[in-house]
């Protein structure tokens, strides 16, 4: 697949990182010929220094033939306008990214005059994503499969927890609901379990199932933890605002705190439902005279970093129970991991890996079978969706009468509205949703998941 | 430095220079000569020694800009080595400095022989000592990541390492893509040689190896007066045109693949390349019509040819230069500096940094009278970063330092000064035949072992544009924590 990317920032480096490891052919066009430099240097894609908006440019970048074309300039109408002169030189599919709420509300007029294909606004999304983290307190990382119906948790084990000390077999008849376990990060190691696996503390598992019933698993084995009814947000910006009105939605209580009155103001005429206070989000005082320690979760989102790892460090320090913080720079995220933050949202990386989600779903509509693919415990296991076709060799034939390559293990198979978690006597029909959890292997037709000489029968 | 990962690289190599001698033991089967063994025992060698370096388990996978250039220089001296005992075991060259001398010579597609006597050598020796031009003159290490399948990102320091030019760029995003488009035209170009070459009246074999000499740009030959020897104006003809064809950069020839004839006529080293080539042939014409040949026909069919051969760093010769007027030669000497273009597979300085210079100087003049003018230098409408334009000019003068250098070494022969000067620069930019004793009809089998050492280096430097070589020779390179 042939993918153009104006702009090399944080969001286009990733997305080309993303892209060309999953074997597009990306070319990166930007002013900067320092920023260039480092794609041209540590990734195996083309670059362009150049104006995206120019037609000889875009032409030099191969545009006739590109299958996509992705702007993320940090201008919005420089995207609109590469993504409209691309369209008109032959681009198939264009997404840009815009973020001024205003141009969002007229966003329907714009895709459709503009061809725009998909449309990403980076503070939306983080906040949507926040706002599921938090419907979702247990756990540090939610994604979706079959279109939202299956979900894959990352939930860190602690202390209070009940499974601690209990081998896999045994959770289905201590705990009613019917979910698997995938994956689990024990200290720096993947680790693909069986039945005799037991779960010890500190373990990273990721649980896969109906997103109901992995919801039910947290609440049944983690005592305290239930759905959270406080949250306070501190920084007003435009993620706040989403996020506010998502939580007021589903009936949270919102309370922001933000350092400039001007834009207290205008929140809280934007936002009735919440508690908007005029105060300096990093002292001490402030978050502790307005209750810190009673809120149910912690959200920090002021435009600097350090301020907001701090201040969700304070949060957790005075027990509160789920804690998200924002950073821009991502560098650091495997320091930061270690902090004992729950979760770290990056705008950037949420706007690349939707976008990345949507290119997948493109080369699916090309032939490419894989539906979803998710990079999991730093790239080190996949969790992939696969569609199952006459082509795949070994349908209507139990499970346990399969042989799977080692490190893979087949996590759900969505039939129509149904979310079967298999056993050993499910089989895979034509047209089944499965998805898979595999360590350290690439796969790209299910056929190969199969072991030499694994299907019975087959001569 | 990973040197863990460098020398699992270098076993990969070794195994495709393996199977890159399985073309030379086919021929050898076929004329049935006695260097069948040498090359099979040659091919076991390197297996075995491939093997081991290739079970070597790195850390890190990742290979960052120094260590891309020290695969490139540890392999090609690798390469050359191993190279090198086909004629050591088949006796065909029994020492081992001069084994060396004509592996190193066929690998950088120089064509200096140290060889008095080239015809009675079997014919699988002889089509390996014309392969490894084939090899070298778009690169061994490039040849690996055209077949493995997992060229990475940062196998482009590989890339740029091995290619010529000042700046080696990818024509698709792909890098695994861009080198099989490179290696693509490079075999067709070769195939369509060899058919003309045939339609000569040559046979088979004779077609390959001096198809495979003016494709590498290199100029061995299976005989001992080189093209000479086949005495037809159209064999000159065919590669008189084939090698100026090699000499261009191979980019242009996807431009043409992708339908841009435009960028092709725009293309300014293309024009100075062009621009030199008609020049230097009417002035060598004009100056030996009349002295050396009495037909001006005659003398266009061999100027062309020998400008041809020199600029384009092949080193074929048609004819005697060494008995031309000074003039000529000295034209000759001027072309052997100068090269072919970037991108291409020939060797000296090239045409695009002697394009840069002249146009550094002309701002460097223009910056004198209006001291306060800000001048940007543009190649094809396009500006050059400051940085390549230092590079180039650090290039120019590296290249001039280690040519004084060699010299002075050479010299310590004792040979005439022509013959020492020629040969140096004949070396170093990858020619073959210079003046003197080394000129068309002559060898450098006269050389002390120390000479030919240095003239092997000199090769070496040369093809792989000096700096990949340089940093062997640098103390910080070679430490584990580069500070």
């Amino acid at each position: 697949m042939k993918i153009i990317i104006i702009g090399d920032g944080k969001v286009g480096y990733s997305l080309a990182e993303n892209l060309s490891k999953e074997n597009s052919d990306v070319t990166i066009i930007d002013k900067n010929a320092e920023a260039l430099k480092k794609a041209g240097e540590f990734l195996d894609v083309m670059c362009i220094k150049g104006n995206g908006v120019s037609t000889k440019i875009l032409l030099e970048a191969g545009v006739k033939e590109a299958d996509l074309l992705i702007a993320a300039t940090t201008s919005d109408e420089m995207n609109m306008v590469c993504c409209l002169t691309a369209k008109k030189l032959g681009a198939k599919h264009t997404i840009a990214r815009i973020r001024d709420p205003e141009y969002a509300n007229e966003l329907s007029m714009l895709k459709a005059d503009l061809g725009l294909d998909m449309v990403i606004n980076p503070e939306q999304a983080a906040a949507n994503e926040i706002a599921r983290l938090l419907s979702f307190p247990s756990a540090v990382n939610v994604e979706e499969f079959a279109k939202g119906r299956v979900e894959l948790v990352e939930l860190k084990v602690t202390a209070e927890m009940s499974i601690i000390g209990m081998q896999l077999k045994h959770i289905s008849s201590k705990i009613s609901s019917s979910i698997l376990i995938g994956a689990v990060l024990r200290r720096d190691e993947v680790i693909i379990p069986n039945g005799v696996f037991e779960i010890r503390e500190n373990d990273t598992l990721y649980i896969i199932g109906r997103s109901s019933s992995v919801f039910n698993f947290c609440k049944q084995i983690s005592k305290g933890s239930q759905k959270v009814k406080n949250v306070m947000i501190v920084g007003g910006g435009r993620i706040a605002y989403y996020l506010a009105k998502y939580l007021d939605e589903t009936g949270m209580k919102v309370k922001i705190i933000e350092i400039d009155r001007e834009k207290c103001i205008a929140l809280s005429e934007l936002l009735p439902n919440a508690l908007i206070i005029n105060g300096d989000g990093s002292d001490d005082t402030v978050l502790q005279s307005e209750n810190l320690s009673d809120m149910g979760a912690f959200v920090s989102l002021t435009g600097r970093d350090e301020e907001n790892l701090m201040s969700a460090l304070l949060a957790k320090q005075w027990g509160v129970q789920k804690v998200v913080a924002k950073i821009n720079r991502i560098n650091y995220a495997g320091v930061i991991k270690n902090m004992g933050i729950d979760s770290v949202v990056s705008p950037k990386m949420i706007t690349a890996n939707h976008i990345v989600r949507y290119v997948r779903g493109l080369k699916n509509a090309l032939g490419n079978p894989v539906e979803t693919l998710y990079k999991i415990i730093g790239d080190q296991a996949e969790a992939i969706e696969f569609t199952a076709g006459a082509s795949t060799r070994f349908l209507d034939i139990p499970l346990k009468n399969l042989k799977v390559v080692q490190g893979v293990i087949v996590a759900a198979i969505v039939r129509k509205n149904e979310i079967i978690i298999p056993h050993g006597k499910d089989v895979i029909k034509p047209g089944d949703s499965v998805i898979l959890i595999a360590k350290d292997k690439k796969f790209s037709d299910l056929n190969d998941i199969i072991a030499p000489g694994g299907i019975p029968d087959e001569l | 430095m990973n040197f863990r990962m460098i020398f699992k690289r270098l076993g990969v190599v070794l195994f495709i220079e393996a199977a890159c001698m399985v073309p030379s033991l086919v021929v050898s089967l076929i004329y049935r000569q006695d260097d069948v063994k040498s090359f099979l025992l040659s091919i076991l060698i390197l297996l075995v020694f491939g093997l081991g370096l290739y079970l070597i388990k790195p850390v890190t996978t990742n290979i960052y800009t120094r260590d891309g250039f020290a695969i490139v220089a540890l392999g090609w001296l690798m390469v050359s080595f191993f190279g090198a005992l086909p004629f050591v075991i088949s006796g065909a060259i029994p020492s081992i400095m001069d084994a060396l001398f004509e592996s190193i010579s066929g690998f950088t597609t120089t064509g200096a022989s140290i060889l008095r006597e080239i015809e009675g050598l079997p014919k699988g020796i002889l089509f390996w000592r014309s392969f490894t031009h084939w090899m070298g003159g778009m690169g061994v290490l490039v040849l690996t990541l055209a077949i493995l399948p997992s060229a990475k990102a940062n196998s482009l320091h590989i890339m740029k390492a091995e290619s010529p030019g000042p700046n080696p760029g990818k024509l698709v995003p792909k890098i695994g893509q861009t080198v099989k488009i490179l290696y693509g035209i490079y075999i067709i170009l070769t195939v369509v040689h060899v058919v003309f070459l045939l339609t000569a009246g040559m046979s088979l074999y004779d077609s390959f190896i001096h198809a495979f000499g003016s494709a590498g740009t290199g100029g061995f030959s299976n005989r001992n007066t080189s093209v000479a020897a086949f005495n037809s104006a159209y064999v000159d003809i065919i590669i008189t045109v084939f090698m100026l064809l090699f000499g261009i950069n191979f980019t242009l020839y996807y431009q043409i693949f992708k339908g841009n004839f435009k960028s092709i006529l725009q293309d300014e080293e293309l024009r100075f390349y062009v621009g030199t080539v008609v020049a230097a042939i009417i002035l060598v014409t004009l100056n030996i019509n009349g002295k050396v040949f009495y037909s001006i026909w005659e003398s266009i069919r061999y100027s062309a040819f020998q400008v041809g051969s020199i600029i384009t760093t092949t080193g074929y010769a048609t004819t005697d230069f060494n008995l031309w007027p000074v003039f000529s030669k000295c034209i000759l000497i001027m072309l052997m500096f100068i090269g072919a273009s970037a991108g291409s597979t020939g060797g000296a300085i090239k045409c695009i940094r002697i394009l840069l210079l002249v146009k550094v100087i002309r701002r460097e003049i223009a910056k004198i009278i209006h001291p306060r003018s800000v001048y940007t230098v543009k190649v094809g409408g396009r500006m050059i970063e400051e940085e390549t334009l230092s590079g180039v000019m650090a290039f120019f003068f590296l290249y001039i330092l280690i040519f004084a250098a060699s010299v002075l070494v050479v010299s310590l022969d004792g040979i005439d000064i022509v013959s020492s000067v020629t040969s140096v620069i004949a070396t170093i930019g990858n020619i073959g035949p210079g003046l003197g004793i080394v000129g068309p009809i002559g060898n450098y089998a006269d050389f002390s072992v120390i000479s030919k050492a240095v003239l092997s280096i000199c090769m070496i430097i040369g093809r792989l544009e000096i700096y990949p070589v340089l940093l062997l020779f640098a103390p910080t390179f070679w430490r584990r924590v580069n500070i």
